[in-house]
């Protein structure tokens, strides 16, 4: 089929040279961070408003073409992945603060908004807490999409907890309303459905977040380990004394040297760093850190440092978040995975993944958020190497699942995208797929809206399944349908 | 009416299933204790009671999460978390004989005072299994506490009343109890000065694990509620710096049991209003010229105002007074709620989604019809 057409009536709303649909062009739009799956679109838009972002998609809903909606593209599951024969409608340039309002700890924006920007748009008194590693790229509309994590979601929560409303433009080009400033609010938590379900829902255009009072102080640590398991426990103790850190990271010896080699941070050749971040009010968050140190010796920590200042403790946090990057100076290729599992499995699982290690015959680095549960093994190879690609992904397949045995997740904060969707089914059975695509229809029937992703195999929608029969009662008046 | 107890799962589903053949219309029910709410136009044909199906089945002390039948009465699941030191930060009023369930909760969208720090019912749901009206029965979330895999569909029925189709269980994230508690509490009879002290207490980095306020009869008191090792130090030192008439204590259990009642009334009107912190000034004035009292979290900007039911009209005139936050009818006599237009105005085309998600989820329409607007 011709885009043709559509292409000319999307010049017509945002302008012709917002329109690309040449080769070159579209290469730029063909992946998200998840490089090695390319899918060339047939045309890329970059509207300007809300209001041109509804045009677009009921354009697209007219011609029948499907759509996905993309923000910085750092994703890491293949969410923004392009559809064969779709358009890609980028937001990147609804990027305005509409309003901050800090009596009401609300802050309103486009969805091109990046994450750090909410922030800084509220400091110094407030902040935004999900922090995703990309923040000062990744955008708030993706963070909508994928209900993104970050370093600081154990004590503080995941993007969902942070946004009280949207404005929605549904795949048939209607515009709704979900939520607002107040929280709350009687009626179906459409908006709780909304956040995380990755693009196939609809595009949010304006997006309501909650912000919260900078702590009153922070002390942020890094000890190191010569076990692993040492690292393990000293969390374990953490949580089992009743604190909840603002932060707790674990990184292991190969993501420590990628780290290092990257960073200069001054971190030791060891088994494992812990890194440590307490808030709070003062006498809290001194009392806190004095209670970590002393778990840290006691799990016999081999050093450890309190960041003396702002600059200390960037540093340290400089060094965490360069893991994944890093590990481009270690290896040409990784795989990063996002698993999660109950924190107490933690020592199980690590062992059974270094046996799966040992057996593909690939290094994996472990990089987590220690608190939740939420691995990020990265399998390093050599794409070069012919048939390496395909053994590190089955490899980070098998960590997947050994991660779903233990009673975890197939995904913490990367959305399942393209690249998990075939491990779907190993955490989900028919009946709850059936249910998931209940949503997806009564959004997006015809399924416009990023189809392919998060769903492990095509499903229709058809009509409103069991014709509905109007109730005796309903028809005499007596009762509503709802 | 027809009172269903059933024992799994399975049957529950099998239940709604047979409903949904036999046009039978269907309302969940647990402790009964917000049986009112949502009122559906129509007395149901079967309730499908969650009475065997009350056990917690999981409490994985070193994971702080479990998994609770949607039977389990939230007072019994305390107590059990309370012995390893941990609660699950969800302080609704729990009713008479505190027969409130879990299940009932979370489909009520109920919350208490720790809603200002820990977050509604459905910031603390991991997931839910539900059981739907096509037969089935459907899981999603997970056991832990971080996880994106799937829609959210525990959110989705939070707050749903029974309509979608019936939550059999939950998985919940549970927090340690702090070391102590202590509680600030300033007194004022003047309505700005309570609602200037209130916001500005939610600005500051305090904190803290609950901020509310309650308003009756010409005099008020704002609560706040520090926990820590440190907690009778730091509530000393916010009822020194707190421009009201202050002080603190640490022994402030029956304080927020009180306050938690004010939630609820069985003579009066109770209407719970979705607003803001910097609108309180504004509720308390209307609650005033109304002459109906106020309690709620100042922080979250959630309030319940209690009103004569003598008054038909007052309800009317609190929605106009608070344009435009939504005003629902929660609590109300059988007399008065009947006559009560329950939710306010909608929003036509939130409601048309509504209903798309609705008829889609029970497309015979024998959930809990009328219980949402």
């Amino acid at each position: 089929m011709s885009v043709a057409p559509l292409a000319r009536e999307l010049a017509a709303i945002c302008g012709d040279g917002n329109v690309l649909t040449h080769g070159d062009q579209l290469r730029t739009y063909e992946s998200d961070a998840l490089l090695h799956l390319r899918v060339r679109p047939e045309l890329v838009v970059l509207p300007d408003t809300a209001e041109e972002v509804r045009r677009v998609v009921r354009s697209c809903h007219e011609a029948g073409v499907p759509w996905v909606a993309r923000g910085a593209g750092t994703g890491l599951s293949g969410g923004a992945l392009p559809v064969e024969g779709g358009v890609v409608i980028v937001l990147s340039r609804l990027r305005s603060i509409l309003e901050v309002d800090l009596p009401n700890a609300r802050v309103v924006v486009e969805p091109g908004v990046t994450n750090l920007d909410v922030s800084r748009a509220v400091a110094p008194t407030h902040f935004f807490p999900p922090d995703p590693s990309s923040q000062t790229v990744c955008t708030i509309g993706g963070n909508v999409a994928e209900n993104s994590g970050g370093a600081h979601c154990f004590k503080y929560g995941f993007t969902t907890n942070y946004v009280t409303g949207l404005d929605l433009v549904l795949p048939d080009g209607d515009v709704v309303t979900l939520g607002g400033k107040e929280v709350d609010r009687p009626g179906l938590d459409l908006l709780g459905a909304f956040v995380g379900s990755e693009g196939t829902l609809g595009v949010a255009t304006r997006v309501v977040l909650r912000v919260v009072p900078v702590p009153a102080d922070t002390r942020t640590l890094v000890a190191y380990f010569d076990e692993m398991e040492a690292a393990g426990q000293t969390v374990s103790d953490i949580v089992a004394e009743g604190i909840v850190p603002g932060a707790i990271e674990i990184m292991d010896r190969l993501s420590l040297r990628a780290a290092e080699q990257a960073t200069a941070a001054g971190n030791p050749d060891v088994a494992a760093a812990l890194v440590v971040e307490l808030d709070g009010p003062a006498e809290e968050c001194e009392a806190r850190t004095a209670a970590v140190v002393a778990l840290c010796e006691r799990n016999g920590a081999s050093g450890l440092r309190v960041a003396r200042d702002e600059a200390e403790r960037a540093l340290i946090w400089r060094a965490r978040r360069a893991a994944f990057a890093a590990m481009g100076r270690i290896s040409p290729s990784y795989y990063v995975q996002d698993s999660v599992i109950p924190r107490t499995r933690l020592a199980e699982v690590l062992g059974r993944i270094d046996e799966l290690a040992r057996e593909y015959g690939f290094p994996v680095a472990n990089v987590f958020h220690a608190g939740d549960g939420n691995l990020h093994p990265l399998v390093a190879y050599d794409a070069r190497e012919p048939g390496q690609a395909e053994r590190a992904e089955e490899l980070s397949g098998r960590i997947v699942l050994a991660c779903v045995d233990a009673g975890g997740s197939i995904t913490g904060e990367h959305g399942v995208g393209l690249d998990k969707k075939r491990y779907m089914g190993a955490m989900f059975s028919e009946a709850d797929l059936s249910a998931f695509q209940k949503l997806r229809c009564a959004f997006d029937p015809l399924q416009r809206a990023n189809p392919g992703k998060v769903m492990p195999t095509p499903r229709l929608c058809g009509e409103v399944p069991g014709p509905y029969r109007q109730h005796p009662l309903e028809a005499a008046g007596l009762a509503e349908r709802f | 009416m027809r009172i269903e107890r059933p024992e799994s799962y399975a049957e529950a589903a099998a239940l709604l299933g047979d409903a949904a053949s036999d046009g039978r219309l269907v309302r969940p029910r647990g402790g009964g204790t917000k049986w009112n709410w949502g009122a559906p136009a129509a007395e149901p044909d079967w309730i499908l009671s969650t009475s065997r199906l009350d056990r917690v089945l999981e409490h994985n002390v070193g994971d702080l999460t479990a998994v609770l039948q949607a039977g389990a009465r939230l007072a019994d699941a305390q107590a059990l978390f309370a012995e390893a030191g941990q609660m699950l930060a969800l302080d609704p009023p729990l009713g008479e004989r505190d027969a409130a369930t879990i299940g009932g909760i979370v489909a009520a969208a109920d919350s208490g005072p720790l809603r200002h720090r820990y977050g509604a019912a459905r910031d603390l749901l991991l997931g839910a299994t539900v059981a739907l009206s096509d037969g089935t029965v459907a899981r999603s979330g997970s056991k832990v506490i971080k996880n994106v895999a799937g829609y959210d569909l525990a959110k989705l029925f939070a707050g749903s009343l029974g309509t979608l189709g019936t939550i059999v269980e939950v998985v919940v994230r549970l927090h340690p109890r702090p070391a102590s508690t202590a509680t600030v509490i300033g007194v004022t009879g003047s309505a700005e000065e309570l609602a200037q002290a209130a916001l500005s207490l939610s600005q500051a980095p305090l904190e803290l694990d609950a901020l509310d306020v309650c308003w009756e009869s010409g005099r008020g008191s704002l609560l706040a509620q520090v926990g820590g090792v440190a907690a009778a130090v730091r509530a000393a030192r916010i009822a020194r710096e707190l421009p009201l008439d202050a002080s603190a204590r640490d022994d402030d259990g029956a304080l927020w049991a009180r306050q938690r009642e004010r939630q609820r009334s069985s003579n009066g009107v109770v209407i719970r209003v979705s607003g803001l912190p910097a609108e309180l000034a504004r509720a308390l004035a209307l609650a005033e010229r109304l002459d109906a009292s106020l309690a709620g979290r100042a922080g979250v900007g959630t309030w319940w105002l209690t009103l004569s039911p003598s008054e038909p009209d007052a309800v009317d005139e609190l929605r106009r007074g608070l344009r435009p936050f939504p005003c629902a009818v929660v609590d109300a006599p059988r007399d008065a709620g009947r006559a009560t237009d329950r939710w306010g105005p909608s929003d036509p085309a939130l409601v048309r989604l509504s209903h798309r998600v609705k008829e889609r989820f029970d497309p015979a329409g024998v959930c809990s019809p009328g219980a949402l607007p």
